[in-house]
Parts: structure tokens; sequence; C-alpha cells
């Protein structure tokens, strides 16, 4: 399979798309954006490989039949658990590396069992994290470990008398090597662990059979044409220049080609919004986007999560709940945040003052729209903001009360995706015009192990 | 302005130097001498600003003039209108108020040194010939109590309906012989020479002449001038101490010299980094500079190829593209309708007007509006003139943010993605246009 990938480094999350040479998307893939970006674009990018060939993985065991189809997301979710014990081993020997470190060994002596405790009971745990149908709150490994680190200290630091704090931040502080290291799985290896998990009590035929089916989706190679990237971090991604185009111009082109009709595409980022107007072939015609201050992007409600204590992926749902939509003054996030603060201290529902802040979000982001020329027929919702339901909710009824009822609000449900989508095809676009490949350093470390495949 | 060219300069250390920006660094030299000087010689000083200024009568008087705006420039220039601002804003003026008032402030509160390290001499005179700025009124109102000087005012009456009426020329002439001119004499100590002053005048015309054909040179392609980063430093001598004067017809003589010899040779303009190697972009763009990061901005544009055409900045001290010239026939009215000519105070649709015939005239590819926080002048109603623009030209418009001289207000990273992205949506269009 020849595909062409498309990089969107962001100041949250990194996302990676590939497309075949048809343009169509083939892979998926995304991760949390951490302080190496080339680690970022890499995990992002194998992240996409892997979807791609789950994708393949799909066609081979429909081939089989419908029960083995079925099979597909079981497998799934066996791989994903064993990238996590993988990436656990690596954890493991990271806390290990930062107990040696301590200059008190008094601490270290205290430490070091408690932390084991903890880390095997995280991998004891690690199957009930990828039952399938059970909902993950994250796929990226920071989270996940994170959560179950800090899960796991909470007994273990009372029962061995060891200071809760001090065992947590081991964690915090042997995460950062872990995920700052770029290492190639070897895709075959980790499927076919994943595969004999699944499959171990089938009978010898079936396993063979479906053996064979992961070992030809393992070795079809997947040739890299191209790569662009885009993205806040853009500037500091691993490319040459050719190989970077303005954010703009790529979540309008993606949005565009999956919501042909659209016009307009608000855009709500980690730490800009932007509005954006294409025309009929997804150019950009027109932009906005917010100027220095992050007020009333997706930090902000980054920010309001961590003031409630809660994970940024709850507040939509909480919100959902709410009865009435406090009127929150400040799109200010420090200030909302004291807004908020105040809000609780009066009584108010925590429901309701989400539903406010979201709604001050939006009316900041409509002000961007009305000066990038407005909405005239359907506007596209892209960014992390779109999981959101409340968010899309709010937007849409919003577009409506000031661009009348004509107008059609889009959300796709990967609508995170759109910028990475608009890079690979401008990069399919070099291709077809005869531009010579692009491959970064990362994909080319990548091709020289073949363990990587 | 002169200050920016002596600032110009210097950048441009590592490139080559044109005869005239040598120039030009020595008449600034001259001037600041003559200031540091004044009091010593019994000379006066007058503060103006550089919309509506009228030098040919300050100079006519034998008064030397300060221009406060362009001592702010200097200082973002120079890197000290951080601190200026700051100390300005311990003394109780707010965020939102004009950063070039506030870092002339905070400058006056360093001892007003100026930008050749030597003290600027208090004003005996301060000379407000433009309100279209109603923030310069108020400016001179708190040099008043800070100098305890005389202000002289000219009241300039907005051009709402874009054309300058006989009764809008008769009020200005009206107060120039009853109000200013009595009030200039005074401190002046000497009676106007009317001859002395019609022959400042003619050698305005002249220099304006020349100032016009290096405007009008950009129609070329390449363009061998960039006419907002470069512009600035063309307007130095025209818009401040200068107009009326042989050094400025000898400098504006010379410059189109150089530029008509750019044309012959096939070359475009002088960039930060040199010469100028492509022109893939050609803008006009409209609002004022940055200062504290100029050549950093002017980079962002060089970079990439992209040269201006065209733009209305520098024609803040005078539209002379549209044809008005000082003249010593009718010295009055031609100062009445150069100040009621500024381009702040035309009204938007005369602005949209003059964008739409640059972008034509010039053939931009595109526009793009650099607002600052500072300048309601400017800023108000520019996003109006963006959407009637690509309405009636076809061509993107693009649309920045930053500020004068507070570097608070300079997001390299924002203007550069914003920048990037126009010049980029500009050159899909383009591909779409030729596919």
């Amino acid at each position: 399979m020849r595909v062409v990938v498309g990089i969107d480094l962001g100041s949250t999350t990194t996302k990676a798309v590939l497309i075949d040479e048809d343009g169509q998307v083939v892979g998926r893939g995304i991760t949390n954006s951490r302080s190496n970006y080339e680690v970022a674009c890499g995990v992002a990018r194998e992240e996409a490989l892997i979807a791609t060939r789950f994708t393949s993985l799909q066609r081979e065991l429909e081939k089989l039949g419908k029960q083995e189809s079925a099979r597909k997301e079981m497998i799934h979710e066996a791989f994903r658990m064993e990238l996590y014990l993988d990436e656990l081993a690596k954890l493991t020997a990271q806390v290990g590396r930062v107990l040696k470190g301590l200059t008190y060994v008094g601490s270290r002596a205290t430490l070091a069992p408690a932390a084991d405790e903890v880390l095997a009971t995280m991998a004891e745990e690690a199957p009930q994290l990828f039952q399938v149908g059970v909902a993950r709150k994250s796929d990226f490994f920071r989270d996940l470990a994170g959560a179950a680190f800090v899960a796991a200290s909470e007994g273990v630091s009372v029962r061995r008398n060891v200071p809760y704090e001090r065992l947590v931040g081991l964690f915090d502080r042997a995460v950062l090597d872990v995920e700052t290291q770029l290492t190639t799985h070897s895709f075959g290896d980790l499927l076919a662990r994943a595969a004999r998990r699944v499959l171990s009590e089938d009978s010898p035929e079936t396993q063979a059979a479906l053996l064979e089916a992961v070992e030809r989706v393992a070795k079809q190679p997947i040739e890299e044409l191209t790569f662009v990237g885009t993205g806040y971090g853009r500037q500091t991604l691993p490319f040459p220049k050719d190989a970077v185009r303005s954010e703009i111009l790529c979540h309008g082109r993606g949005a565009h080609r999956v919501f042909g009709g659209t016009r307009t595409v608000l855009d709500i980022g980690g730490q800009d919004t932007k509005a954006i107007q294409v025309d009929e072939h997804g150019v950009v015609t027109s932009f906005q986007m917010n100027d220095r201050c992050a007020a009333g992007c997706g930090r902000y409600l980054g920010y309001i999560a961590d003031e409630l204590n809660l994970g940024l992926h709850e507040l939509g749902p909480l919100a959902l709940g709410a009865k009435r939509v406090v009127k929150v003054n400040s799109t200010c996030t420090v200030f909302a945040g004291a807004e908020l603060r105040e809000r609780l201290s009066l009584g108010e529902r925590r429901e309701d003052i989400l539903a406010g802040l979201h709604r001050a979000i939006m009316l900041r982001a409509m002000s961007l729209l009305a000066r990038s020329g407005g909405v005239e027929n359907e506007l596209t919702f892209t960014g992390g903001g779109c999981k959101n339901r409340v968010a899309t909710k709010g937007l849409g009824e919003l577009v409506v009360q000031n661009y009348g009822e004509g107008i059609t609000p889009d959300a796709h449900p990967d609508s995170i995706y759109m910028g990475a989508l608009g890079a690979a095809l401008f990069g399919l676009d070099d291709i077809r015009a005869g531009k010579p490949q692009i491959l970064p350093t990362f994909a080319k470390a990548a091709e020289a192990a073949p363990a990587a495949q | 302005m002169t200050t920016v060219t002596q600032s110009a300069a210097t950048a441009h250390e590592a490139a080559e130097k044109d005869t005239s920006q040598v120039e030009q660094k020595r008449m600034i030299a001259d001037h600041f001498e003559k200031l540091t000087r004044a009091k010593a010689e019994g000379k006066k000083v007058v503060y103006t600003f550089v919309p509506g200024n009228l030098t040919e009568l300050i100079g006519a008087l034998d008064m030397l003039p300060v221009l406060p705006e362009i001592n702010a420039l200097q200082s973002g220039m120079r890197k000290k209108s951080g601190a200026y601002i700051a100390e300005a804003e311990k003394s109780g003026h707010s965020e939102d108020v004009c950063t070039y008032v506030k870092c002339d402030l905070g400058m006056l509160k360093n001892g007003n040194i100026g930008p050749t390290g030597t003290k600027i001499p208090s004003p005996d005179l301060l000379l407000l010939s433009y309100t279209g700025c109603f923030t310069f009124m108020k400016w001179f109102e708190i040099l008043k109590e800070e100098y305890k000087c005389p202000v002289v005012m000219l009241h300039v009456p907005y051009q709402s309906d874009g054309e300058i009426t006989p009764e809008m020329r008769q009020y200005v002439v009206d107060q120039l012989r009853d109000v200013v001119i009595p009030a200039m004499e005074e401190v002046a100590g000497k009676k106007l020479d009317m001859k002395e002053l019609a022959r400042r005048l003619a050698l305005s015309k002249q220099a304006e002449d020349d100032l016009v054909a290096v405007w009008e040179s950009a129609q070329n392609r390449p363009s061998p001038i960039d006419g907002y980063f470069g512009g600035v430093y063309y307007i130095g001598p025209i818009f401040s101490a200068f107009r009326g004067t042989e050094d400025a017809v000898t400098y504006y003589r010379m410059l189109r010299g150089e530029v008509e010899a750019r044309v012959k040779a096939g070359e475009g303009p002088m960039t930060p980094d040199g010469p100028a190697h492509e022109e893939r972009y050609r803008l006009v763009v409209e609002g004022p500079p940055n200062w504290t990061h100029f050549n950093d901005f002017w980079r962002m544009f060089s970079r990439e190829g992209a040269t201006i055409v065209a733009s209305t900045y520098t024609r803040v001290g005078g539209l002379y593209d549209t044809g008005f010239r000082h003249n010593p026939e009718s010295p009055l009215e031609s100062l009445a309708d150069y100040c009621l000519g500024c381009y702040t105070n035309l009204g938007l649709p005369t602005r949209t007007d003059l964008l739409e015939s640059y972008i034509k005239r010039y053939k931009a590819d595109g526009f793009l509006i650099n607002s600052v926080k500072s300048c309601n002048s400017f800023s108000a109603g520019q996003l109006v003139m963006l959407r009637e623009l690509e309405k009636r030209t076809g061509v993107p418009g693009g649309f920045i943010e930053s500020d004068l001289v507070d570097p608070r207000y300079f997001g390299k990273a924002n203007i550069e993605n914003r920048l990037q992205s126009y010049l980029q949506m500009l050159e899909a269009r383009r591909g779409r246009a030729s596919a």
C-alpha cells in the first residue's frame, strides 16, 4: 500500500492521517503532544500505521466469515493492551532509574517496594482496561497509566505507610522520559501476541487460519510516499520548509473534503481558534484567528477541568445535565476560574456553571466567525472541542440564532483529524505534481529498522 | 520619521548602503546637532505632529521642529519603549492609552534623551496643527502641564464627504492667518516673511514630485522599492524637519536616481538581508508598522518574497500621489489643503477608494491590514474596508494585529502564523486560478 502522511502537531494533541493514492483515508493516529515534538509526530504516525493495518485486518477477517470478523475488536483491544504492557515495562525500568537517583537511601528503601507493588498492580489490572465495549477515558499511555498509578498508590501508600505524594511523584518524573523516547514497535510481534491471547481457546484450525491472516497483514508493506506537517508546532517539525503548510489552509481543506458543501470552518484548538472561509474547492478565501490571548480556546476548558479536578472529557457530559445556563462574564481563562469558584461558593450547580462556560467560549467564537465573513450555508466545526456535545450543540444554536434557520452545522466525530487530513491532501497534490518525496528523520529511522514492520 | 531612517541605516549596515541613505543620516545628525545647540543659540523649539505638520512655516520663522511620535517610534526601534510605557503606566496612564503617548511620557520622565543620545530641548511652543486625531489634543494637554509652555491649535475639519469644500479651506486659512501664525510669531520673536514661506513651499513641491516618482516606480516588476518597510525610510525627510529645505530636494533627487537605476537594472528592493532575490507576492498594506520588532516583521515578508508595492501608512504625512502639492502661489491655502488631506482625516469610503486604486494601479496579488491596538484613527472600520475591497477587486485581503511601540502586543508566532497562512492562501488561489 502506498500512502501519504499528514501530521498536525497541535499544542495539546498530535494527529496523523494516512491517505492512499486515491485520497481515501486509510488510517488515523493521535497522541498527546509532549516536550519532544519529533517523538509526538513519530507516535502519532505509528498509531496511524497501526490503524491502517487494522483496517486491512478487518478485510482479511471478513474474508474468513462474519464470526471471525467480529473478532477484530477483541484482537484490537488485546493489541492495545500489549502496547500498554510494553510501555509499562519501560515505565517500570524508568521508575527504577529514578529510585536509584534518589540521594537519601532511606527513602529509596521504603519507596522501592511500594513502587514495585503499584506497578505490579497496574500490570495485573491491565486486562480490565482493555475489554471490548469498555469505554476508556483516553488512549494515551500518560493518561491511562497516570490514572492507574494514582489509583494503586492510594491503597499502597496507606498499607506501607509511604507518603502518597512521593510515590506519585515517581510516576511524574519517570513518565516524562518514557514518553519522549521514540520506540518503534514490531507490529507483527505485538499483533501475534494479541491474537494468541484472544484465540487461546479456539480450535487449532481456527487459530491457524486467523494467525495466517494476522501474519499477512503484518507483512503487508506500507510505503510512505511523502509527509506534510502542519499545526501550532509546525516550525519545529523535523520536516523541511517545503513540507510544512499553514494549519488554517489544512483545516479548511480537510473540513471541505469531509463536508463538500461547507464554506465556513470553525476550528477550536488548544490555544487558538480560527474562523475560516473556503471556496467550492476547499481553498481558503479569508480567515480570522484569536490574537495573542488564548481565552476561549480549548485550554480554557482544560483549565476549568483542572480547577474542578475533572478530566477534560468529563466536562461536556456533566454540562449536559444543566438545568439553566449561568451567565459567565469572563472569557479570560484566569478570571473565569475565579468566577467559577465564586459561583460555586454562592451555591450554583456545577452543571449549570459549566454550561455557562461552554457558552462563553462559543460566544467568543461567534465574534471571530462574524469577523471572518459570517456563515452563509453550512458551518463545519473542527478541533478537539468537537467531541464535546455541549459545545457542538451550543454552537449550532448560536449559529442559527445569528445566521438563520437555513444554516447546517456539521461536526464530524473525527473532526479533530481535519488538519492532518488537509495536510495529507496537500501532500498528495505535491506527489501528483511530481515534487520530491519528503521523509522526516523518524520515518527514515523506522525504515532502517526492519523489525518495525 | 527622520530617526527611523537613521535606525534603518544601522539595520542595513551589513548590506550595501545607498548614497541617499548616507545623505539622510547626515541630515538627521545635523538636525539633532542643531537641536542640542538650540537653547544656547536662542533658537526656539516647536513640538508638532507628523500629520498636518507645518514644517515650512516653522522653518520660515527660523524655529526648529521636534516630532514626539517619531521619538516614540524611535524608542520602539531602540527597544526602549517597553520601559518607557511601564513608566507612564506607573504614573496612571491606562493600558488602553495610545502607546506613542505613553512612550513619549516615559521618555520625558527619563530625561528626554533622544535617539542620538543627547537631551532633546524642551518646547517653546506646542503646535497642534491637526485635530483628526483626538489623542494628539490630549497628548499636548499633558505636555503643556509638563513643560508649562503655550499650545496653539489649528482645528481641521473631518473630510466626511471625501472632499475639501471652499468653506473648509477658508476656515483653516482664517485660523492660520488669525491665530496660528500670530502665536508662532510671538514665540519666534519675529514676523513671518511670506516670501520665505513661498520659497520653502517651492522647495517642498520639488521634493514631492520626486517622492511621487519613487512611489510610482513600484508599478515595475519587480518593484525596485518596498513601499512600506523601505517606504518608511523614504518618507523620513519629507514628513518631518526637512520639507521645504534644499537638503530634502537633494535627498529626493538622489533617491529617485537610485530607484530609476534599479528599474533599469531590473533589480528589486533592499531588505534587512540585502537585495531581494525574488518577487513572489505584490502586496498593498494598510495600517502603521510595528516598530518594536521592525526588522523581524519586515523579514516575515521579505523572506517569503513578499514586496509591498504601496501602503497607506507612508501617506500619513501627505497624499502626494493623488495630486496634492504645496503651492508657493497660494501658501496658506495649500497649507490648509495639506492639513485637510491627511490620510487619517479621510472617511472610510475615501480610504477604501484609495486602497482600491493602489491594488489596481500596482497590480497587487493581495492586500493586508496591520491593525494596531494603539490607533483608533487607523484601526476603526478596517474590517469593513477589507470586505468592501475584496468585493470590489476580487483580490484577497489579510488581517494581522500588532501595535506601534508596545512590545507586549507583538505576538511573533501568531503574526507569523497568520501571515504565512495568508501567503499560502494566495499561492493556493493562484494555483486554482491557473488550473
